[in-house]
């Protein structure tokens, strides 16, 4: 806790220094480079392969931006970001756009002097129990040992729901996922706990994945999404459409393979609009007409994001749930480009 | 001559009797070594005890080691087929597909040969300075480290150039070790220039005009050492300073215009593994050694600014844990810096290392220089030495000499710290290299095998430096005891 008081404050002092970096489209224009603070490693979400290359679902929102404002999906610095860098690296400006699953929050957003630029992934807390132990709820988790990994927010969600419930429970305190997955199998605790995308990934790897299941409650919300820096309202807006524009062009069925012939052929007019046919909507946060037509062939719409990193085809298997459009149920609901 | 009679003498000597059955052989060692006393044989049978559950425990998750796979479920596959469903073993397979990443980070695979190269030429560097007086050791060290290291350039595809420049540096030092040790230290010397040039690339205009800097220093050193040596060392720090931020860039620019001289460039944030944890560990071990020893001469100087400077200086830094230093360097920098001034990371942890460690490291040399008996101060005053000549040829080679051991654990201890950079972003091997790779879907779940490969890597470099300062020990044992 007192390290974060003292990061924070950090970052609050910084605020003075990141005004120096009003506009910051102008500079990533004349680097060239996007320099994108992402996850040191979560599993689909930002991670590097044996050569070096990162993907996942955070690191295609970079892709994304940086076919937006550059032209070129490949110009981006990842810049790996720890807990307790992470806001520090976007406030110093080592980093235009934070897209490393943060939770958007209410002091973050105000004390911490960030933007958050919209939720690219909603998130939730749940728990992991052994299958034999034939709990199949949370309120059946009294006295119960769990793991939990201190300093996060999990942490205080988990004793604000067990005290809500009137439950009591052992915390096993724990400092990495590795680190809890071991602990689980070990034993040395009843339940898991931590965000249920984690839970999934975790569960997927494990030898014996049908044995453990996870407990339908989710105790917190989560959203997670790219940040930016307070004060330059240009560039938090072109990271906000980029990410609509992903969203949206799922909701219109544009996909990174037909929106060649979609540029040509379609007579939706929103479509049309999105990618800069008709009107030209870039010119007013500072790109081409083209840019959001860019961002989609980075890597696909969001769809085909969320489809090639974590979705049901992948090995860590998340549905859509949440984040389903929401014509399918779903919280995702670009604004009209219009 | 008569008969000389006797009643019996012994011509031959008896054999000697075998020692009574309890003095010999196993059972007498056994005897004294593991049962003497009840107190331990209990202990021995414990000790027994334990050695037998960790063996019973760790033999076959060792013996079921998979070397071949491509992912931990196919690891897991590979075990449940081999020794049955249920059978647990290690997934070592991991460090055959990643060990790239566990030695170089993220550094580009096909100048692999440039870090390598680097590496075995510390060896060249490091051989006059630790081995100036075995000829023997020397030159199985050189042998030994150039064949290994034209070995490995050839496996990563080394450019002809330089494999010829590689084996012409080895050869050229093999000839100079035997013949002429001592001239091995203007390599030395030049090392942190050619070693930082070729891990980072570049340029060879900016290490050039390093050197031509303390070139600079050097001749205003002699010219004006000939008016007054007083000033001579001010007028030659001034002259390498202005060199260096004033005319520098534009010569180093302007050199660079007539001879483009440069090979690729490595960013900092592509250093990873133990590529950087022995970046940040050589660099701190040599920086800190000089700076302790200053620090600590500085500590028991009769000045009253000196010495209060670093009595301040030492406590303050061995007050502050290493992790807060590396968040300044890495975080609080930024917002002092002006925006847009590029501090490259691994310099500033460097920096920060360096401080740390020659805090302690002042430390144990004022232990060496407390140590001393009082007599050899004076028998320096006696000889009319001045206070450097005095430090230099009485004072500092046994002072140093007591402090051995204690030099050796504060290196010890500040390679192992390295590791500490995973707090900052940096790829050290031991935590954020494995993160990275558990966080692949391939070989997430993994746990054991990583910490093991990392720990029995730094161990061998760890017992190579405890041996080493056991060998010197006994090299510079002048005392009979």
């Amino acid at each position: 806790m007192k390290k974060t008081a003292f990061l924070g404050t950090i970052a609050v002092a910084g605020m003075a220094a990141g005004m120096g970096f009003a506009d910051t489209l102008s500079d990533v224009k004349a680097r060239g480079v996007l320099n994108c603070g992402v996850n040191t490693g979560l599993v689909g979400f930002a991670a590097p392969d044996a050569n070096g290359n990162w993907a996942g679902f955070d690191i295609d929102l970079c892709k994304a931006i940086a076919a937006a404002v550059l032209g070129d999906p490949s110009k981006v610095k990842y810049v790996p970001t720890t807990g307790q860098t992470r806001f520090t690296a976007l406030s110093s400006g080592e980093v235009d756009v934070l897209a490393r699953n943060s939770t958007w929050t209410f002091s973050r957003d105000t004390d911490l002097k960030l933007d958050f630029a919209g939720v690219n992934y909603y998130d939730g807390q749940g728990f992991m129990v052994p299958k034999d132990l034939g709990v199949t709820s949370v309120k059946e988790l009294s006295g119960a040992t769990i793991c939990i990994q201190t300093g996060t927010t999990t942490e205080l969600n988990l004793a604000d729901y067990f005290k809500a419930n009137g439950l009591e429970y052992q915390p096993v305190n724990i400092d990495s996922n590795a680190e809890g997955e071991q602990q689980y199998m070990a034993g040395a605790c009843d339940a898991y706990t931590t965000d249920i995308s984690g839970l999934a990934a975790t569960r997927a790897a494990f030898a014996d994945p049908e044995n453990h299941v996870i407990l339908p409650e989710v105790i917190s919300k989560e959203p997670l999404g790219p940040a930016v820096r307070h004060g330059d309202n240009n560039w938090g807006d072109i990271v906000r459409w980029t990410l609509n524009a992903l969203i949206a062009a799922e909701e219109y069925g544009v996909t990174s393979k037909n929106i060649e012939e979609l540029v040509k052929s379609s007579n939706n007019p929103e479509i049309q609009r999105l990618l800069g046919v008709t009107d030209n909507l870039g010119a007013m946060i500072g790109l081409d007409k083209d840019w959001a037509k860019r961002a989609i062939q980075a890597s696909g719409n969001y769809g085909e994001i969320f489809a090639a990193n974590i979705g049901e085809q992948t090995p860590i298997g998340l549905a859509r749930g949440l984040n389903a459009q929401w014509k399918e149920g779903g919280l995702l609901y670009a604004q009209p480009f219009r | 001559m008569g008969k000389t009679s006797a009643a019996f003498v012994r011509e031959t000597m008896l054999p000697p009797e075998p020692p009574p059955m309890r003095e010999r052989g196993v059972v007498k060692w056994l005897h004294e070594n593991l049962f003497p006393t009840p107190v331990s044989t209990v202990l021995t049978v414990l000790g027994v005890l334990i050695i037998w559950f960790l063996v019973d425990h760790f033999y076959a998750w060792f013996a079921h080691s998979v070397w071949n796979a491509s992912s931990l479920p196919e690891c897991r596959e590979i075990i449940a087929a081999t020794w049955g469903e249920g059978a647990s073993g290690a997934c070592f397979a991991v460090i055959r597909e990643r060990w790239n990443q566990y030695v170089f980070g993220f550094y580009p695979p096909d100048l692999y040969w440039r870090a390598t190269m680097t590496f075995g030429m510390l060896f060249v560097a490091l051989a006059p300075i630790l081995f100036s007086e075995s000829r023997e050791i020397r030159r199985i060290v050189l042998v030994v480290a150039s064949v290994l290291t034209l070995l490995s350039m050839m496996e990563l595809n080394a450019p002809g150039v330089w494999m010829g420049f590689a084996v012409l540096v080895f050869l050229g030092a093999l000839t100079l070790a035997e013949r002429r040790a001592g001239w091995l230290l203007i390599f030395s010397a030049l090392y942190p220039l050619l070693g930082v040039w070729l891990l980072w690339g570049g340029s060879v205009w900016g290490p050039a005009m390093v050197l031509a800097g303390f070139g600079l220093g050097w001749l205003a050193f002699v010219l004006v050492g000939r008016i007054s040596p007083v000033l001579a060392a001010a007028v030659a720090i001034l002259a390498a300073l202005l060199f260096w931020t004033l005319l520098a860039r534009e010569v180093a620019q302007f050199a660079g215009w007539l001879l483009p001289l440069s090979i690729r460039a490595v960013a900092s944030d592509q250093f990873g593994g133990f590529l950087l944890s022995i970046t940040i560990g050589v660099a701190g071990i040599a920086l800190s050694l000089p700076l302790g020893i200053v620090l600590a001469l500085a500590r028991r100087s009769d000045m009253f600014l000196v010495t209060s400077l670093a009595v301040i200086f030492i406590e303050f830094i061995r007050g502050v844990p290493l992790i807060t230093l590396l968040f300044v360097a890495s975080l609080l920098l930024n917002y002092f810096l002006p925006p847009g001034t590029n501090f490259d990371i691994i310099l500033r942890v460097i920096i920060m290392v360096t401080l740390f460690a020659a805090a302690y490291m002042a430390e144990v040399i004022r232990g060496g220089l407390a140590a001393l008996p009082r007599g050899q101060y004076e028998a320096a005053d006696s000889l009319g030495l001045d206070y450097w000549k005095a430090q230099r040829l009485i004072i500092l080679p046994q002072a140093l000499k007591i402090s051995i051991p204690g030099i050796v654990s504060t290196f010890i201890g500040m390679f192992k710290d390295t590791t500490l950079v995973t707090f900052v972003g940096l790829y050290e091997p031991l935590k954020s290299i494995s993160d990275a790779v558990r966080n692949n879907i391939a070989w997430k779940g993994i746990y054991w095998e990583p910490f093991i490969f990392s720990g029995a890597i730094f161990f061998i470099i760890c017992f190579s430096m405890s041996r080493y300062s056991m060998y010197l020990e006994r090299r510079l044992q002048r005392d009979h005891r």
